[in-house]
């Protein structure tokens, strides 16, 4: 398996994972609730890993696929 | 009239404008008004597929669920980040598919893939039961936004016929060109409005977002975290998962897919989408904000939380800019729902009996489907009975019942028979349609599993039953296959 396809499997996990183990308002993240502040910064994560995945997926390194 | 009545008035006008001159003397044959000639580069590409983050359900919907229920509407930020991952790995063979085939529309690709015009037919009944109830929520959005933001000068019913009329008219013309448009206009307003809404309600009313969440906490204890059971944090996980493998399985989000110049285009918003996505945060702020404002709102009405806030703040005009901004979250996803459905109507249904219509005569007849699916719209929209209600809820569960189908169809070697496939979509349409019909969840079907299980989203019995239908039907029809051919 490569790194593009492990990559994006990790959100999946993550951010579940903070809901599951902290259902409370505290400590609030960037304002807001924990739960909501988690998924919030996890929708962050997947920007970055997309970005990290497109950089090193070879499918698009082949120029202008028809 | 008032100044509220002619902003919104005035950017109907110019929606209709945008839509009309998106045609631009271009002749509009069956790949140009479905797919745009497949032309399309990652900007107008991304403002289709970004088109079902606002549709009246979030701008509404979004800021009624986080005012009337509080923490459930997290999920909402989180499915759309996940959908865009698959999106990734997804949409790239199925947009090279379309092209190479020259597909128009999603059961099109069923077709094709299985060698089956009928399951191209049940594809495309599913996609209609599921379509027209969500153009009809787009029309009742319009309708409360106009009547609400208006200060009722002008009645519902009114709202929504305009309303109708202008998609209609750029739609027939300009097909999705229209729609990619008047989606330009429609994201600058939101983005801009969204964001200052979100964080001057909160900063003017409560000192700060920190400050909200706090007072609304102390006002209201439990309210934004999840329950103990119900709606707790494994219905959350379930819900967000199966929302995840449904949201590309939306016929108009195919066609959407089909209108892109390469591949690369899915790959790079999946990177922008879900940041794009985060902009709903500031409708929950909203939402949240008419908490202990203006209190008291209940069930549907929980859906006017932002304009009762809203014109309890700002001055008509203000107002009619809000409401000229949700007249175009009802406008640019219904254009794309009322055209999707008119093509597989015409191409697949109607098509089906006539193998040897040509693509002129299939655009032809989708356009003139247009003001009829319209008028279909209109009437459960004037005459809303609560069937209409529950058929939205069973809608998503419908276009979700696709995604075995289509992901296993993706498959170097596909497992799956064109029986199979039939068959589990039919297994999980019903059994999604009875489920949500009788307001069944899994505690009440099986009470002796443990909590966490039954707080599940009640959906996944439905696909679950689907899948193993699936694979049960394709087994036996392949070795039948098998023994025929030995013989």
């Amino acid at each position: 398996m490569s790194l593009v396809r492990i990559l994006p499997v990790v959100p999946f996990v993550g951010i579940f994972i903070g809901p599951l183990v902290h259902n409370e308002v505290h400590p609030l993240i960037l304002g807001m609730p924990f739960p909501l502040g988690w998924v919030t910064v996890w929708v962050v994560i997947i920007a970055i890993t997309m970005a990290v995945v497109y950089s090193i997926d070879p499918a698009n390194k082949t120029e202008d696929e028809p | 009239m008032n100044g509220a009545l002619v902003v919104i008035i005035l950017a109907s006008l110019l929606a209709l404008a945008l839509g009309v001159l998106a045609r631009r003397g271009r002749d509009m044959n069956l790949e140009q008004w479905t797919v745009g000639n497949r032309g399309f580069g990652w900007i107008l590409v991304f403002l289709l597929l970004a088109g079902e983050i606002y549709t009246t359900f979030t701008f509404l919907g979004a800021s009624g669920i986080a005012y009337g229920a509080g923490a459930p509407a997290y999920y909402i930020i989180a499915y759309g980040s996940l959908a865009y991952i698959i999106a990734y790995f997804m949409l790239p063979p199925i947009w090279r598919y379309g092209k190479k085939h020259g597909l128009h529309s999603q059961p099109d690709f069923f077709v094709h893939k299985y060698n089956s015009r009928t399951l191209g037919a049940l594809v495309s009944v599913v996609d209609l039961i599921a379509l027209i109830p969500y153009l009809v929520l787009q029309l009742t959005g319009l309708g409360i936004i106009v009547e609400v933001a208006g200060y009722g000068a002008v009645s519902k019913e009114v709202a929504i016929w305009s309303g109708a009329a202008i998609v209609t008219a750029y739609v027939m013309t300009s097909g999705i060109r229209g729609s990619a448009w008047t989606a330009v206009v429609k994201d600058i307003l939101i983005l801009v409005i969204v964001l200052w809404l979100g964080i001057y309600l909160p900063v003017h009313l409560y000192g700060g977002i920190g400050d909200m969440f706090e007072k609304i906490d102390a006002a209201k204890p439990g309210f934004l975290v999840f329950a103990a059971s119900g709606m707790s944090v494994w219905w959350f996980v379930s819900t967000v998962l199966l929302t995840a493998l449904g949201f590309f399985m939306w016929p108009q989000q195919i066609v959407s897919t089909y209108t892109a110049r390469n591949a690369k285009v899915f790959r790079r918003n999946a990177i922008v989408l879900p940041i794009y996505q985060l902009i709903l945060l500031f409708v929950f702020f909203v939402g949240f904000a008419a908490v202990l404002q203006v209190p008291g709102l209940k069930g549907a009405d929980t859906n006017l939380a932002l304009f009762k806030l809203v014109t309890a703040q700002f001055s008509p005009v203000t107002v009619g800019i809000i409401g000229a901004a949700g007249v175009f979250t009802a406008l640019v996803p219904g254009s794309v729902i009322v055209m999707t459905a008119a093509t597989l109507l015409s191409k697949n249904l109607i098509g089906l009996a006539r193998p040897d219509v040509t693509n002129d005569q299939t655009v032809a007849l989708a356009k003139w489907l247009v003001p009829v699916l319209m008028l279909i719209a209109v009437y459960f929209t004037i005459n809303g009975s609560s069937t209409i209600v529950t058929l939205l809820l069973v809608g998503y569960s419908f276009v979700t019942q696709l995604f075995p189908t289509l992901v296993c169809s993706l498959m170097k070697r596909n497992p799956v028979t064109a029986a199979g496939a039939m068959a589990g979509i039919l297994t999980g349409v019903v059994i999604a349609a009875v489920l949500t019909f009788t307001h069944a969840t899994v505690g009440s079907l099986m009470p002796a599993l443990p909590q966490a299980i039954q707080d599940f989203n009640v959906g996944i019995i439905a696909l679950i039953a689907n899948v193993v239908v699936l694979v049960v039907v394709s087994l036996l029809t392949r070795t039948q296959g098998v023994s025929v051919a030995a013989e």
